[in-house]
């Protein structure tokens, strides 16, 4: 020792960094990761790495020759963003697709603002909505799941997601308790082990828990976001519910199609473009869920979550104007005695 | 059990030298005594060079409402008084006094009997306290006798005594507890008849199980008294969150514990004041947990103010080769030392010498707006966007967001996953919005 380190307090730091936080979220999507392959096969295996490739080629190319800023792909946020993306569009998508995907996520949404911890929008969301809007037909063309090397059925047969059975349905004039007694539904309990049709990894209610779970034991994410998010779908969709069960959806069954769980817990909680006071928070929650049951039910798409996502992920600056933390010593009066 | 309600972390405890009894430091050759020790206006010397000096004899005479006295540790004569620089790093006057024997000044009762019965009158306590330099032995050094005097039309109904040691490392105070129980028991009792308070309450956290049994035990004998364990976390030891963790009263933003009534007290101080008060003796001598990881002998020891930290470390064992960073109190708000030469002044509770791997920061990357720097602030604060606004010179601003309420305990950058220096920049607002205020009262 001859020279003393100096630096200011504090001198010890705890044990989350960034990547750590990144990786963990990767952990937590690999049970719905395995689900996507048993149920969809390769073709998911292909999606997922061709998506998580893009993003990583594209992460770096910019931030090498455009940024020209420090090598950042290490840092797991591309990596989470391919997944995300990957878990977001049908297993059958071309591949030339899923890269115009992955440079719209990472280039457009995430590095033309400057990087990690930069975007207002979530970069996933905004190459999925941009797929969904530039190809709707294969966008939505949605793969028929059947149990890995299970004999019979080919690749080739693609056909309607839970919501959008519902969604046709209903506008065709049927009631919910016919489509849902109508053979073909897939019914609560595929929808919660993946057994119906959709995005790769938002099929499985299970696999989706299992890591959230994960997240919240490791505390990447906290409880507020999710929810807030849950509580006020299900309240809202569970009024229309009851005013007439005919034409509304169930909450339950809410909850369990489409990309809810997928939306609630691995994206509508992405720290950088979600609120962050634990009351802004909640605010937000609460705003993606009426959006979401909004967008499905009265919308033109039978599914509402990347849309309610965004724009609440719009409206993230001013709640975190208008929902400051509770301080310390405020609205708390002065106890005597 | 008892704790705080908003924010809080758990750094590693670490407390190495939890059961190390305290040792007595034999004297060094010299000692450098800062003429200002505590919060406040600076003491003014009133001895000159060759003066011979007894110990406890005073050499620095505090003027101000808010300053403090400041006694000669040790007997011999002084030998230059000279800038020297201290725990904060900046260059002070210091008396320097070449050690001869060790003569106590005669009004002093050095002997090792406890005396339990207080005599003095309320305004006598305040005028000992003062006289004695008693200042917080905490870390703030804010002058003892001055939260005696409570402001007219408040009024003091709890007296709250700080034993939570929330410092990783740091164990000085836990060992006061178990080896000063009764004089520090007195030294309460002499705050609490300074105050006319009826309740006292000692908050310690249930990491020292032996402190709360062993207190627990005596408390019976001094009516009034009461233990109060606390579920552990950083930072309890805030004045603000001990309080909001005992009374569940909440200070409001800029007052003082005393408008909830309240008046906090670290433990060290009140064995301070009961040797003052009882024995007639300055405080020239603090416990000082000297610890670290690498260090062979973690130590707490009972050391003479102006006592050069290097002393500290040979007794511990001497400096580890591997030593990175030497820090003056603990490792969330100590200060890192540029040299060893420093001395222990009355605010040194201890010296952490940490290995050179655990010396550096970690690399800063871009903000992820997590917001666990939010949700771990005890104040309530947002140090992302405080930091942010310090570094874009908005100090209006910052000043609006409550920048002044940061208690710099350091959790944000402590739990902040992409390394950011965030109390640096909370750090340099306070002080710019402190000069903008000042300024705007000029007008």
């Amino acid at each position: 020792m001859s020279i003393l380190t100096v630096s200011g307090s504090p001198h010890v730091h705890g044990h989350q960094n960034v990547k750590s936080i990144m990786y963990g979220v990767v952990v937590a999507m690999i049970p719905a990761i395995f689900v996507s392959v048993y149920f969809f096969g390769l073709d998911a295996a292909r999606v997922i790495f061709i998506s998580v490739a893009a993003c990583l080629f594209f992460e770096w190319i910019i931030q090498k020759y455009l940024l020209k800023g420090p090598l950042t792909i290490n840092d797991g946020s591309a990596l989470v963003t391919g997944v995300l993306l990957a878990f977001n569009v049908p297993s059958n998508l071309p591949a030339w697709m899923i890269v115009a995907g992955a440079l719209v996520s990472i280039g457009i949404a995430k590095m033309s603002f400057g990087g990690l911890g930069k975007n207002p929008f979530n970069p996933a969301l905004i190459g999925r909505v941009f797929l969904l809007i530039s190809f709707p037909v294969q966008m939505t063309s949605w793969p028929v799941p059947k149990a890995l090397f299970a004999p019979g059925v080919t690749d080739a047969i693609t056909g309607p997601t839970t919501l959008g059975i519902l969604k046709e349905g209903i506008s065709a004039g049927k009631t919910v308790q016919e489509l849902m007694g109508s053979a073909g539904f897939p019914g609560y309990m595929n929808d919660l082990v993946g057994a119906q049709g959709g995005s790769l990894g938002e099929i499985s209610a299970i696999a989706l828990l299992l890591g959230a779970a994960y997240m919240f034991f490791r505390r990447i994410i906290t409880w507020h976001i999710p929810a807030a998010y849950i509580g006020s779908a299900f309240v809202f969709s569970g009024i229309l519910w009851l005013v007439n069960p005919a034409i509304y959806i169930d909450p339950v069954m809410h909850m369990l199609a489409g990309g809810m769980i997928l939306g609630v817990f691995y994206m509508a909680t992405d720290m950088v473009s979600s609120p962050m006071s634990p009351r802004g928070q909640l605010v937000f929650g609460v705003g993606a869920g009426l959006l979401t049951i909004l967008i499905r039910v009265w919308g033109a798409y039978p599914e509402g979550v990347s849309f309610a996502i965004l724009i609440m992920n719009a409206f993230t600056p001013l709640i975190n104007k208008a929902f400051k933390p509770r301080r310390f010593g405020e609205a708390l009066p002065v106890k005597k005695g | 059990m008892k704790t705080f309600k908003l924010g809080g972390v758990h750094p590693e405890e670490n407390k190495l030298s939890a059961g190390a009894a305290i040792e007595i430091l034999p004297l060094p050759e010299k000692v450098f005594i800062p003429v200002s020790q505590s919060l406040g206006a600076p003491s003014k010397l009133i001895v000159e060079k060759g003066a011979v000096v007894k110990t406890g004899q005073l050499i620095a005479k505090g003027e101000a409402f808010i300053s403090a006295n400041v006694h000669s540790s040790v007997s011999g004569k002084v030998s230059r008084i000279e800038e020297v620089t201290d725990t904060s790093g900046y260059r002070r006057t210091a008396v320097v006094i070449d050690v001869e024997g060790d003569e106590w000044d005669e009004q002093i009762d050095c002997s090792k009997e406890v005396k339990a019965e207080i005599t003095h009158s309320r305004e006598e306590i305040v005028r000992k306290i003062s006289e004695m330099g008693v200042v917080g032995l905490g870390g703030a050094t804010f002058p003892s006798h001055v939260k005696l005097m409570v402001p007219e039309g408040k009024k003091a109904e709890n007296l709250l005594i700080n034993g939570v040691e929330c410092e990783p490392y740091l164990t000085s105070d836990h060992r006061l507890m178990l080896e000063r129980s009764r004089e520090m028991l007195i030294g309460i009792q002499i705050l609490m008849k300074g105050l006319d308070v009826k309740k006292a309450y000692i908050g310690i956290e249930k990491n020292k199980p032996d402190a709360i049994d062993h207190l627990e035990k005596l408390v019976a004998e001094y009516p009034g008294i009461e233990v109060v364990p606390l579920k552990v976390k950083y930072p309890q030891g805030g004045e603000k969150q001990l309080i909001k963790a005992i009374t569940g009263r909440e200070v409001p933003s800029g007052k003082l514990p005393i408008e909830v009534g309240c008046v906090v007290n670290n433990v060290g101080t009140a064995l301070a004041v009961y040797e003052a008060v009882q024995k007639n003796k300055p405080l020239v001598e603090r416990v000082v947990t000297v610890t670290g990881k690498s260090l062979e002998k973690p130590s707490n020891l009972l050391v003479r103010i102006g006592t050069p930290v290097s002393k500290l470390i040979e007794f511990a064992g001497g400096l580890p080769a591997d030593t990175g960073k030497v820090i003056n109190g603990g490792p969330m708000m100590g200060k890192a030392l540029t040299s060893l030469e420093v001395p222990v002044v009355k605010g040194t509770s201890g010296l952490l010498i940490m290995p050179e791997k655990e010396s550096r920061r970690m690399p800063v990357v871009n903000c992820i707006r997590c917001a666990r720097c939010i949700s771990v602030c005890p104040m309530g604060l947002e140090p992302v966007l405080l930091a942010q606004l310090s570094e874009n010179q908005m100090f209006e601003t910052a000043e609006k967001e409550r920048i002044l309420d940061c208690i710099e305990c350091g959790s944000c950058h402590f739990t902040c996953p992409a390394g950011r220096p965030l109390l640096d920049y909370l750090r340099l607002g306070k002080n710019k919005v402190g000069i903008i205020i000042r300024n705007r009262g000029k007008k």
